[in-house]
């Protein structure tokens, strides 16, 4: 089994991911995005090279660079964790909450809109406070918590004044009232191996941004909530970010593909590398239908 | 491949404090417990550091 891991820097996770590999006797290669050079007009070369591979392992830090690798390795056949697909649907937060809904799986309502005036009157409709949040980016940077029109009109002109395009295309969620944490349960193929609690005093609660991870149980429901989740993304390992609502019970927020575990291996006591590492060599060894049955 | 990796003191690149590094390979982030700022691991023989890239906006898990 040949392994190739595509990596922009080595954190926590990836090391631990080497680990992983290297206990299971596979021969891995990694794969620095910075040096990569796609030559996707037939260049034998540079892009055959990869077809050796028996599955690729996409760790990359940009959405950008993973998007466009995982795009080239899986039109050319090479099997990879993830596929291109869970990557585009994850890696847009207006994507996964259209895939979440389409697919029946309990989310919070949320809104898109092209312009300040549509975006203000969805904002009205759904009733203050609101959270927008970019469609692209992660560790909740940039997420505003809107709590009345008047913050909504200097946050939009902001937008508008100082924003990419990207920041034009307006996501608007109602704000769920959790509990002072959220749950991050993490998929693997068809099963939830584990999940924490994420609890903070603010209300984004990433551990990223200071929120403390104790263990969460996985109880059934939020097992089949979180495997329905992940299917309807395209399956996978992801990690998925799930909210109490006081009224409705479990929604799914968010479905990340990269997913970040250093802080979650030791409360739940569950080697989440390791199933990483295993889902992945089923991936090259049966492929992905098979890894996720 | 087998991964290699370096124990030694090393010197930010940044505040000139002294880091300890521990079984580190090439390309890891580790932090300066001086001045907190994140480190790159650029070469691991001889070792050597540079400041690690900023944040981009399509950055994350």
């Amino acid at each position: 089994m040949r392994v190739g891991i595509l990596y922009s820097r080595v954190r926590a996770e990836e090391k631990l991911l080497f680990e992983e590999f290297t206990q299971r006797g596979a021969v891995f290669d990694l794969l620095d995005d910075r040096k990569l050079i796609f030559d996707i007009t037939g260049g034998e070369e540079r892009t055959a090279c990869y077809e050796d591979y028996d599955v690729i392992v996409e760790r990359c830090i940009h959405h950008g660079r993973a998007l466009v690798s995982l795009r080239i390795l899986n039109d050319r056949g090479i099997p990879t964790v993830n596929s291109v697909q869970v990557a585009d649907v994850c890696g847009d937060k207006l994507q996964t909450t259209s895939a979440l809904t389409a697919a029946g799986i309990p989310s919070p309502r949320t809104q898109v809109a092209f312009t300040t005036d549509a975006a203000l009157d969805a904002m009205e409709e759904l009733g203050y406070p609101v959270v927008m949040k970019p469609s692209i980016g992660s560790w909740g940077r940039l997420l505003s918590k809107i709590n009345d029109r008047e913050s909504a009109e200097t946050v939009l002109e902001h937008k508008e004044v100082l924003g990419t395009y990207h920041h034009s295309i307006f996501y608007i969620q109602e704000y769920i009232e959790k509990p002072g944490r959220d749950i991050r349960a993490f998929t693997v193929g068809s099963e939830t191996i584990c999940a924490i609690y994420r609890d903070s005093g603010h209300w984004i609660t990433n551990t990223a941004r200071g929120g403390q991870a104790s263990v969460c149980p996985v109880t059934p429901e939020l097992n089949d909530l979180c495997v329905g989740a992940a299917k309807a993304v395209g399956g996978g390992c992801v990690a998925i970010d799930v909210l109490e609502d006081p009224d409705r019970g479990l929604l799914v927020n968010e479905v990340n593909y990269t997913m970040e575990f250093r802080n979650s291996v030791m409360p739940t006591g569950v080697n989440i590398p390791g199933r990483i590492a295993d889902f992945a060599l089923q991936v090259g060894r049966d492929g992905w239908e098979a890894a996720n049955r | 491949m087998a991964v290699q990796t370096v124990t030694a003191v090393a010197e930010c690149s940044e505040c000139f404090g002294e880091i300890e590094l521990n079984d580190v390979m090439e390309n890891e982030i580790v932090q300066c417990g001086e001045c907190g700022v994140d480190l790159e691991v650029i070469g691991i023989d001889p070792v050597a550091l540079e400041l690690a890239p900023e944040e981009d906006e399509d950055w994350g898990e």
